[in-house]
């Protein structure tokens, strides 16, 4: 008997110790594979905030670029910088033939021109005068100086030619290729040249979508929530009605995109591509999501603080308003931050609205054309440049910076707002 | 109290059923409360004193399902009637609950919250002097006049339900219903109250719900005892606990049952 019964005690604390394992094991389960995550990001996404800049020295030659004596700064926003850009790139190798010269050009983004023009514009007393200038690399040799371009591939399989790297590698010698902090990542908008795309036209429209978003939702939401759960009779209708909003909080984005294609666009005709477009689609998911949460934290709070506005001759509505509303407002401002996280990852209904055009432009106004970063993701991961790879991991941790920011202000209200009872 | 040897009745109940969906919680009360006494309910768990206690200001509306028949008269005035607008007529008949209930906020802002919504009060010093009278009644003044901006969820059990009590006297309101007030507390902050309610009866009439026969003989002047929704027997504490005519009555007071 007794024996039985100690057999029955190690039994039980077995159990318990296998249960405990098992539970440490899915955690570090989860762990791992969190680590492995922003591992693999960090790893492809850092080197995105470098940039690199080959040192050209250029001769600002007046006659090359049509200037007159005494040029004002009218006529030097008007020169012509395109041939002795061409001619400082056309110098690295003073044996170069037509074709090569070609190469020699696409050393460097597109943008050269405008960088060398910016250098004279800052300082006007240049002309006639040679300066180094620094002038963006194209995204295969900043690939290259990264170290992230197989140079081994044959020619033909490469974007970079065996004489731009031969004259990259002089330059690197040199001291004239130099790696700086990323800036214009997050000041440009986005190009179709990997080394010129920038973060700040999706960024802006992220925020513009959440803006508006957050401006629809979040009034109906709560105003719903209230309704419902401090006004409305409880029959089979407003029961009707409740597991509607459950099921829209499970209903997948791209429908909502769907609605926001179908109505917003066909039907209200308003302006496609923008923010007010994509804002107002997003409020549509994340209404349910708030109206959830706001509903919960009203029925949390007790109905003693209820009882005890009534009983001092409160109307329903002063007893709504004076107390369980304040008090639920903790757990509703998660809520809603935490809705909005969840709709600025969104990518789905983006897409299918229209948010997924090629915009070079930074928006000032929802009603603008704008990406946002989820859908600038989606974008950059379907370039094949090897320029995008890193700006996609890059972008994808500005993304969960953000993401992370809103959470942690969301656990941040919680906990310093929500009042303890007794 | 008795004007020239005839009791005035403060409140009047006329054949009050009270039900819960399909389930009678209440039969066929009818009692008569005394101006200015304390009455206490006494009765075992679930014999439905609260019930009467919180038709007595119509709290029993918040509950969905719940269904109130028959008259209860207040100043010649049937409070079940259409006509009747439940937020004038808890500003005349207060409420303190089982469990303390301050709202978590300061504990001025608690006293004062009654006599803003009903607009009581024309100033800051008018408002002032009702937080203070209303906390020296509730006999809460001396420990709480240096915090009064501090909340009030902060203070002891015994000290937040006084707080609550200050609350419902800052209204100035006729009858105040207490549901064992003092089921929360301690004897000590037990008998602060027992004695605060003694005080009380002068200016306001009293019902005192409680599960402590003790303190209903300490407390009351009048007592009504229930058992299974009925109203079994009532009148004067010394008749229902010295001389009662029902056996129930004999057998719950004296601890045979409930």
């Amino acid at each position: 008997m007794n024996k039985n019964k100690e057999q029955l005690l190690n039994k039980r604390y077995k159990a318990e110790k296998r249960f405990r394992l098992y539970g440490q094991s899915a955690i570090f389960m989860a762990l791992l594979f969190l680590i492995i995550f922003i591992f693999k990001i960090f790893s492809t996404g850092y080197s995105a905030f470098q940039k690199t800049w080959l040192i050209v020295p250029v001769t600002f030659d007046a006659e090359l670029m049509m200037l007159e004596q005494n040029p004002s700064k009218e006529d030097l926003k008007d020169a012509d910088y395109y041939d002795i850009a061409l001619k400082s790139m056309a110098d690295l190798d003073p044996n170069a033939n037509e074709n090569q010269e070609n190469e020699l050009k696409r050393m460097v983004s597109y943008f050269f021109e405008r960088e060398i023009k910016r250098e004279l514009l800052n300082d006007p007393s240049l002309i006639g005068k040679t300066k180094d200038v620094y002038l963006t690399a194209s995204d295969d040799l900043d690939q290259v100086f990264k170290g992230n371009y197989p140079r081994d591939l044959p020619e033909d399989q490469r974007r970079v030619t065996d004489y731009q790297l031969k004259i990259f590698d002089q330059l690197v010698e040199l001291g004239k290729v130099e790696s700086k902090f990323n800036l214009s990542f997050f000041t440009y908008p986005d190009s179709r040249e990997a080394e010129l795309a920038g973060i700040a036209s999706s960024f802006m429209g992220s925020i513009f979508s959440i803006l508006v978003c957050l401006m629809i939702a979040f009034p109906v939401a709560v105003l719903a929530a209230i309704y419902l759960e401090e006004f409305a009779p409880k029959n089979r209708f407003t029961d009707f009605i409740e597991v509607n909003i459950n099921n829209l909080a499970a209903v997948p984005s791209i429908v909502f995109g769907l609605l926001g294609l179908g109505i917003l666009l066909a039907v209200f005709q308003l302006p496609r591509s923008t923010p007010l477009v994509g804002g107002i689609t997003l409020s549509l998911m994340t209404l349910p999501t708030i109206i959830i949460a706001c509903r919960a934290s009203l029925k949390a709070v007790p109905p003693s603080i209820r009882e005890a506005a009534l009983a001092m001759g409160a109307s329903k509505m002063q007893t709504t308003m004076h107390h369980t509303v304040p008090l639920s407002m903790p757990g509703t401002l998660s809520g809603t931050i935490i809705g909005l996280a969840q709709a600025l990852g969104e990518t789905a209904p983006l897409i299918l609205i229209g948010m997924v055009a090629f915009v070079n432009t930074i928006p000032g106004s929802p009603l603008d054309p704008a990406a946002s970063l989820p859908v600038q993701i989606y974008i950059w991961a379907e370039s094949a440049e090897r320029g995008f790879v890193e700006k996609v991991s890059a972008c994808i941790m500005v993304l969960l910076g953000f993401l992370i920011i809103m959470n942690l202000f969301a656990q941040i209200i919680r906990h310093k707002f929500e009042k303890k009872w007794s | 109290m008795k004007k020239n040897g005839v009791k005035m009745i403060k409140i009047s109940s006329k054949n009050v059923d009270v039900f819960y969906g399909k389930k009678q919680a209440l039969f066929n009360i009818n009692l008569d409360i005394e101006e200015n006494q304390v009455t206490a309910l006494i009765g075992p768990s679930g014999c439905g004193k609260s019930t009467f206690l919180r038709c007595l200001n119509r709290m029993n509306d918040v509950i969905d399902i719940c269904r109130v028949k028959g008259q209860i008269i207040i100043n010649d005035f049937d409070i079940n009637d259409k006509s009747c607008d439940v937020v004038r007529l808890r500003e005349k008949i207060g409420m303190v609950f089982q469990k303390p209930n301050p709202f978590p906020k300061t504990i001025y802002e608690n006293i004062s919250y009654g006599p803003t919504i009903h607009g009581m009060a024309q100033s800051k010093n008018e408002m002032d002097e009702i937080v203070e009278t209303s906390l020296k009644k509730a006999a809460l003044w001396e420990e709480v006049q240096d915090r009064l901006h501090e909340p009030g969820t902060g203070l002891s059990g015994g000290q937040q339900q006084r707080l609550c009590i200050a609350r419902a006297i800052s209204v100035k309101p006729e009858v105040i219903l207490m549901d064992e007030p003092c089921s929360a507390l301690d004897p000590i902050a037990t008998a602060q109250i027992e004695e605060l309610i003694d005080e009380l009866k002068k200016d306001h009439t009293i019902i005192i719900v409680t599960h402590s026969m003790a303190q209903a003989a300490r407390v009351s002047q009048n007592t009504g005892f229930f058992h299974l929704g009925e109203l079994i027997e009532h009148g004067s504490t010394d008749k229902i606990f010295k001389n009662p005519e029902n056996k129930k009555t004999q057998d719950y007071i004296t601890g045979r049952f409930g």
